[in-house]
């Protein structure tokens, strides 16, 4: 039923409700829409998981293991649970979950403009323009590489890269490599950039230390058991600061093994203080390194505590192997407070420092003074307009895969009495005219 | 055994902090202070500065009364130690600022505090300051700061007190990180 709409307003149309973005969030929603019969259309700037496809590193792998990736109705059937997807299995599985669902999608349909026109949103594409009732934002929270202003002083001749252009060690000359930031990304780049042979300098600001594996199972086996990622957004003291909570520091392998600063120093990688300044070709380091690594390694302690008071009470205890406890991360006596960029040594530097959402096309009075958008669960400033996959949107877990099902349940529900209640003051209207 | 609810309480009106920290996100604007110093030679290495008014709240703001500070060098420098030196003010307000915060934190957390010491120390080598070597900084080469704290709390707690305090410390902001300073002559 929804492909004949789909053949019927190839170029755009009229349609109840737009889904921007058609990776897992985006059909998640459509699914969720199609279940209710709600008209929809899912436009999307390339193909279907398009940033899995083109805007990843060689070597990546999800952070969270494969039982964990789930989307309504749909989960993972493979043969190796405890594994983690690398990028092309993710555009697989998001690729299936699509075809599952048949989501009625619009390839290569970049949306260049959001606007409101009456009670309805006008969305202009690069192949025509929609009416619709409503729109969900589901383009992501990694839009554009937040990178400091004080990058414009780096000098001319070192190679800079984001993780977006960011592929494998080939890219880059023999010299040495300044990775900036100590989320997993940084480390994970840190670490494969080091044993490609070049020498690395981590510059590390406030991070989140997780072991892969504690007491036997997978961290996020735990984050999941607690209740920890079902936290919602309503619940916590300060929202705006779990919002901005750095991604723990993990990797997916096929060992399962953890990576934090620790290693990375044995190994031979410099750790510096976080970047906060490029004077006079010098890189400037901030001497917060160890209160930042001592934050994180009595958030990990509290971490640690919660999970092993949960197993007592819930009697997995018995199950699993005995709590554990890890080494203090190790900071050196007087880390480096600069860098000589200009010396010949450093060949690159690589932004590890997040990504923002771009919502330069969102024409819509519902962003803040520093262009975030403002919402209240997902549920956008402005009616019939919808937002998924933030960090920590709804729930700790808003930004994972596995986040997405909760979310749209919410956020589909409440849409679909939007769409109910904005029909019945049409008709009202219309009545009354 | 008669459990009674005790009131904690460090002497910081953490309900006025948070009213000002919701008020300000919405006025973002005046958020925005300016902090201000004199400062008079008056003989040798003796100084005296002062501190009145600051910006503050899109308005100008008095402190109650009008503080003063000497400074000077010791003896062993040729000085008359009419003060404390230059660079022990900043360990003053480095450990000021940074038992403040402590005492803010405690009472958000709902922590007792019954005493705060901090001591403070600095590396520092003169031939920086007194053109020996060049490749010797003239600032401090570390600071090191020793708490001992006395709480209705933890050993971890505690540290997470500490730890919070210097993520919200402005002059530990101030000393850890670079500051671009303009200094013009009239």
């Amino acid at each position: 039923m929804i492909r004949v709409a789909q053949r019927r307003y190839p170029l755009g149309g009229t349609v109840d409700v737009v889904v921007i973005g058609a990776g897992h969030a985006g059909l998640a929603m459509s699914r969720c829409l199609s279940q209710s019969s709600i008209d929809h259309v899912v436009l999307e700037r390339g193909e279907i998981a398009n940033s899995w496809r083109h805007e990843r590193w060689d070597s990546l792998r999800l952070l969270t293991p494969n039982w964990q990736s789930r989307l309504p109705g749909y989960c993972y059937s493979g043969a190796d649970p405890h594994g983690y997807m690398t990028a092309p299995e993710v555009v697989e599985f998001i690729e299936a979950f699509a075809r599952t669902i048949d989501a009625p999608v619009r390839t290569g349909t970049t949306v260049t403009s959001v606007s409101a026109v009456d009670d309805r949103h006008r969305v202009v594409t690069n192949h025509g323009q929609w009416r619709c009732r409503a729109v969900v934002i589901a383009s992501g929270a990694h839009n554009i590489p937040a990178v400091p202003p004080f990058a414009a002083a780096l000098p001319q001749s070192l190679q800079t890269l984001t993780p977006k252009d960011y592929r494998n060690p080939g890219q880059l000359d023999d010299r040495g490599v300044l990775v900036v930031g100590a989320s997993a990304t940084g480390l994970q780049l840190a670490d494969e950039i080091h044993r490609s042979g070049r020498h690395v300098t981590l510059a590390v600001g406030e991070h989140i230390r997780m072991p892969r594996v504690y007491r036997g199972l997978d961290i996020q086996w735990w984050l999941e058991a607690v209740g920890i990622l079902d936290e919602r957004y309503d619940q916590v003291d300060d929202i705006v600061r779990a919002r901005r909570v750095p991604s723990p520091q993990l990797i997916g392998t096929p060992q399962r093994s953890t990576l934090d600063l620790n290693m990375l120093s044995e190994r031979g990688v410099d750790i510096v203080g976080r970047l906060v300044g490029v004077n006079d070709g010098k890189a400037q380091f901030s001497g917060s390194l160890p209160n930042h690594c001592a934050m994180a390694d009595l958030k990990l302690g509290r971490l640690l505590k919660t999970i092993d008071a949960w197993a007592e009470q819930s009697g997995k205890s018995s199950e699993v192997t005995a709590p554990e406890r890890f080494a203090p991360t190790f900071v050196a006596e007087a880390p480096p407070l600069s860098l000589d960029l200009t010396s010949g040594r450093i060949g690159t530097v690589i932004w590890a420092t997040g990504f923002r959402p771009d919502y330069g096309w969102l024409h819509v009075p519902a962003l803040d003074h520093k262009g975030g958008l403002r919402h209240d669960g997902g549920i956008v400033a402005v009616p019939g307009l919808y937002v998924l996959g933030l960090n920590f949107m709804r729930r700790r877990k808003s930004s994972f895969m596995h986040g997405a099902e909760d979310d749209v349940r919410d956020l589909g529900a409440h849409l679909a009495t939007y769409l109910r209640d904005s029909a019945y003051r049409r008709t009202l209207r219309a009545a009354a005219g | 055994m008669k459990l009674t609810a005790v009131k904690v309480d460090n002497g910081v009106n953490v309900e006025a902090l948070l009213g000002a920290r919701q008020a300000l996100t919405e006025a973002p604007e005046a958020a925005r202070f300016k902090w201000r110093a004199t400062c008079s030679w008056i003989n040798g290495t003796h100084s005296r500065s002062m501190v009145r008014g600051y910006f503050g709240l899109g308005a100008e703001q008095s402190h109650k009364t009008e503080f003063s500070y000497d400074a000077d060098h010791p003896e062993i420098f040729a000085s008359e130690d009419k003060g404390a030196t230059p660079v022990e003010y900043v360990l003053v307000g480095l450990a000021s600022c940074l038992t403040a915060g402590v005492a803010a934190v405690a009472q958000h957390r709902s922590i007792q505090l019954r005493s705060v010491k901090a001591t403070l120390e600095a590396g520092m080598d003169i031939q920086g300051i007194l053109g020996i070597d060049s490749e010797v900084r003239n600032g401090f080469d570390g600071i090191k700061i020793v708490f001992e704290i006395d709480a209705d709390a933890s050993k971890e707690e505690i540290a997470a007190l500490v730890a919070q305090s210097q993520r919200r410390s402005a002059v530990f902001d101030i000393v850890t990180n670079p500051t671009h300073v303009a200094v013009e002559v009239r």
